[in-house]
C-alpha cells in the first residue's frame, strides 16, 4: 500500500465529523484553450464531501458549476489538482478507467431527464447494467426494485413519450440509483419542471438522502431548491466563494402538501 | 464485460426504429438478391448448354466430306464424294484416340405404312451408332452387324416417325415401305426431343449403311463419318490423328487443302460454355456493383444515425459505456444491418430465379457458393461500412454529445 492510499485512509476516517469521504477534491484548476486566452474555469478548487450529505452548488452561468460537475462526474479531468471519489485517485485516468467509475461509483440526473426514446421505463433504469457483469435476471430485478423506489412500479412498460415530466425525472432517477453508486449528481434536475412537479422530485431526494444515505450533489441556480439541501457551496469565477450549511433546511414533503392538490397529478 | 449486452443493446436500437432499419437493408436485399438470381440463371444456362452437348454424344466428332473452303470458294460440307466406307473403316481401325467411327448417309425419304405416310430423313449407319451417339433403343432393337453386311432392309425409326406411321399400334415388326421398298421395323429410339436448334431428333428413320447406299442412294460414298473419342480428353489427339490418316489416304500433298472437315463438339461445347460463364460473371458483376451501392447506403444511414443519436451516445457514456462499448454497439448495427438484409436477399434471389425460370422457361440452379459468398459479402459490407461510422461515435466527447440538441 502506498503512501497516497494511506493519506487517503486518514483523510477518510479521521476527518472531522468521522462519516469517510465521498468527494475529496485538492486545490483543482481547470482551464480550457480558449480562442486568444486560456479559459480559467476552475482555480484551486478544494471540496470535500462526506458520505450522506445534501449539497447544493450554486452559481451564476459562467461561474465554474458545470465545469466543477463535470470533474465530479469523472466525465472530465482537472488540469491540475487531485480528485478522490470514494477513496480511489481519479484525476490521472484514462477515459476508460473513468468510464469504468461512472458505470460503478456515480449516478447522473440531468436537467432534460435523458432518456432513451421509444424504449420502457424498465429498459431506461437497466441501462447502466447492461455496461456492468450483471447477468440478465439480476439486472432485470435491480431495475425493477430502483423503480419501485421511486414510486413508478406500475409504469415499468411505458415509453418516456407516455410519461409526464415528473415521472420521467423518476425514472432518470431510478437509473441513476440502479448500480448502487457512492453518489448522486443532479445537474439542474427541476430545470424543467413545474413548481410542484419540482418540489415532488426534492421530496424524492430528500426521501432518498435521509432514508437510505445516498449521498447527493445537486447543481442549481434556484435558491428556492437550494434551500431543500443541507449544506450550500456558491461558486463565483471558478472558485468557492461560500460553503456553509443550510439554516432551517426546508422539509419539501412538508411544502408539498401545503399545495393545493394537483388535479392532473391525481389523475395520472 | 462481454459480447452478449452488447449485442442485446444493438438488437434493442435497431427494433426502436424498425421503418428506418429495412429501408437501410433493403440496398443489401436487392444486392445479394440480385447476385443470386443473375449467378443461378447462368449456371441454369451453363448446365443446361452441357447437357444438350452430352445429350449429342459423347467426345463426338463429325468428319464431313468436302471442305467448306475449295480454293477459296465456300462448298456445303457433306456435298462431296471424296469419304468412302474405307476411310471410316480405316479411322476406326488405325486413330489409336478413337474408340468407335459409324459411316452416316443420308437422304429424305417417304415413308408409307397402310394409308398412313410421311416424309423425313433416312440415314443410314453403322450397327455401333448408339454407342457413338449417346441414343439408346425405347422398343424392339438395333439392327446387327450382320444386316450391315448383308444390306438388310431393316429400319429404326425416331418417336415422331412411330407416332406418325403407327397411330396406337407397336411399329416392331411391321413392315414399311420406304421409297416404296419393303422394310421391317426392327425397333423405336428413346424420344430426345429438340435440338439446341428446334431440329426434331425424333424425326428420322436409321437404316444400314449399306443398305442406304445401295437400295435407296446408288451411291458408293458417304456424306460423314461419326467418331467417338476413347476420352473426352482425347477428342483433339483423335481430330489429329484422323486428319493425319485422312490425308494420306487421299494422296494430299503438303500445302494442300483438306478435302474433309472435322467438326469437334468439345469445343463447341467449351465455347458455348465459356460464353455463359462470362455471361455469367458479366451480370454478377453488375448486380455485385449494387451491393456495394447497397453498403454505402448503410454507412449513409449510419452516419445521420450516429448524428441523431449524440445525445444517446451521451447517455450511454454517461451511464459507464467506454468508447469500446459504443463502437462495438454500432458496428453490430451496421453488421446486423448487412447480415439479415443478405438473409432476405437470398430468400428474395431464390424466389425471383425461380419466378423468372417459370415465366422465361430459363433454367436455373442456384448455386450454394453464391450464398455462402454473399453470406461472407454482406458480413463483409457491413463491418466495411459501418466502421467509420462506429468510430465517429466511439470518439465523441461524453460532455459535449450530453448536450447536444
Amino acid at each position: 500500500m502506498n503512501t497516497v492510499q494511506m493519506r487517503l485512509d486518514d483523510r477518510r476516517w479521521n476527518a472531522v465529523g468521522g462519516a469517510p469521504a465521498v468527494i475529496a477534491l485538492e486545490h483543482v484548476y481547470k482551464t480550457y484553450a480558449g480562442a486568444a486566452t486560456p479559459v480559467r474555469a476552475l482555480r484551486d478548487v478544494s471540496l470535500t464531501v462526506r458520505r450522506g450529505e445534501f449539497i447544493a452548488i450554486m452559481g451564476a452561468s459562467g461561474s465554474g458549476k458545470s465545469t466543477l460537475l463535470n470533474i465530479l462526474g469523472c466525465l472530465d479531468r482537472p488540469s491540475r489538482g487531485w480528485y478522490y471519489l470514494d477513496g480511489i485517485d481519479v484525476s490521472k485516468m484514462t477515459p476508460d478507467q473513468r468510464a469504468d467509475i461512472r458505470n460503478r461509483k456515480l449516478g447522473f440526473v440531468f436537467q432534460g431527464f435523458n432518456l432513451l426514446p421509444r424504449t420502457s421505463a424498465v429498459e431506461n433504469v437497466e441501462l447502466p447494467l447492461l455496461y456492468s457483469d450483471a447477468p440478465a435476471a439480476e439486472r432485470l430485478r435491480r431495475s425493477r426494485a430502483a423503480l419501485a423506489m421511486v414510486g413508478l412500479s406500475h409504469r415499468e412498460q411505458n415509453h418516456p413519450s407516455q410519461l409526464s415530466g415528473g415521472q420521467q425525472q423518476r425514472v432518470a432517477i431510478a437509473r441513476s440509483l440502479v448500480n448502487r453508486p457512492a453518489l448522486l449528481l443532479a445537474d439542474e434536475p427541476t430545470g424543467n419542471l413545474d413548481t410542484r412537479t419540482s418540489i415532488d422530485i426534492m421530496t424524492l431526494f430528500q426521501q432518498l438522502n435521509r432514508e437510505r444515505g445516498i449521498t447527493i450533489v445537486l447543481v442549481t441556480h434556484e435558491p428556492d431548491i437550494a434551500a431543500y439541501a443541507r449544506r450550500m457551496v456558491v461558486m463565483r469565477d471558478g472558485r468557492i466563494v461560500r460553503d456553509e450549511p443550510v439554516e432551517n433546511t426546508r422539509d419539501a414533503a412538508v411544502d408539498l402538501a401545503s399545495l393545493a392538490p394537483d388535479r392532473e397529478e391525481v389523475m395520472t | 464485460m462481454n459480447l452478449g449486452p452488447i449485442v442485446n443493446i444493438a438488437l434493442r436500437a435497431l427494433t426502436r426504429n424498425k421503418g428506418r432499419s429495412f429501408l437501410t437493408a433493403l440496398g443489401i436485399i436487392i444486392g445479394i438478391g440480385s447476385v443470386i438470381a443473375m449467378v443461378s440463371l447462368g449456371h441454369g444456362a451453363q448446365r443446361q448448354i452441357q447437357e444438350q452437348m452430352d445429350s449429342m454424344g459423347t467426345n463426338m466428332l463429325i468428319v464431313q466430306s468436302g471442305s467448306q473452303r475449295v480454293r477459296g470458294v465456300q462448298s456445303g460440307s457433306g456435298t462431296g464424294t471424296g469419304l468412302t466406307v474405307e476411310d471410316v473403316e480405316a479411322i476406326a481401325r488405325e486413330c489409336p484416340a478413337v474408340q468407335a467411327a459409324s459411316p452416316s448417309v443420308g437422304a429424305s425419304v417417304s415413308l408409307v405404312f397402310g394409308n398412313q405416310n410421311w416424309t423425313t430423313r433416312a440415314e443410314g449407319v453403322a450397327e455401333n451408332y448408339l454407342l457413338i451417339r449417346n441414343r439408346g433403343v425405347a422398343s424392339g432393337e438395333f439392327f446387327t452387324a450382320s444386316d450391315v453386311r448383308s444390306a438388310a432392309r431393316v429400319a429404326v425409326i425416331g418417336k415422331t416417325v412411330a407416332d406418325r406411321l403407327f397411330p396406337g399400334l407397336d411399329p416392331v415388326g411391321q413392315t414399311l415401305r420406304v421409297r416404296n421398298l419393303p422394310f421391317r421395323v426392327a425397333g423405336v429410339l428413346e424420344a430426345k426431343g429438340q435440338t439446341q436448334w428446334g431440329q426434331d431428333q425424333d424425326d428420322t428413320l436409321l437404316v444400314p449403311y449399306s443398305t442406304a447406299m445401295k437400295k435407296l442412294l446408288s451411291v458408293n460414298y458417304v456424306s460423314n463419318a461419326f467418331v467417338s473419342a476413347a476420352s473426352p480428353e482425347m477428342t483433339f489427339a483423335a481430330e489429329d490423328q484422323i486428319r493425319q490418316l485422312l490425308r494420306q489416304r487421299h494422296n494430299l500433298r503438303p500445302g494442300a487443302d483438306d478435302d474433309f472437315t472435322i467438326r469437334n463438339l468439345t469445343d463447341v461445347a467449351d465455347m458455348a460454355e465459356e460464353t455463359t460463364r462470362t455471361m455469367t460473371l458479366l451480370l454478377g458483376g453488375i448486380a455485385g456493383v449494387s451491393l456495394i451501392v447497397g453498403g454505402i447506403g448503410i454507412m449513409n444511414i449510419m452516419l445521420v444515425s450516429v448524428t441523431e443519436r449524440t445525445r444517446e451516445i451521451g447517455i450511454r457514456m454517461a451511464v459507464g459505456a467506454r468508447s469500446r462499448h459504443v463502437r462495438l454497439q454500432f458496428l453490430i448495427e451496421a453488421i446486423v444491418l448487412g447480415v439479415a438484409g443478405g438473409l432476405i436477399g437470398i430468400a428474395a434471389g431464390i424466389g425471383l430465379s425461380f419466378a423468372l425460370s417459370q415465366v422465361f422457361q430459363w433454367p436455373q440452379a442456384i448455386s450454394s457458393a453464391s450464398i455462402l459468398a454473399s453470406v461472407a459479402f454482406s458480413i463483409a459490407v457491413g463491418v466495411f461500412f459501418g466502421y467509420y461510422p462506429a468510430r465517429k461515435a466511439a470518439s465523441l466527447d461524453p460532455i459535449e454529445a450530453l448536450r447536444y440538441e
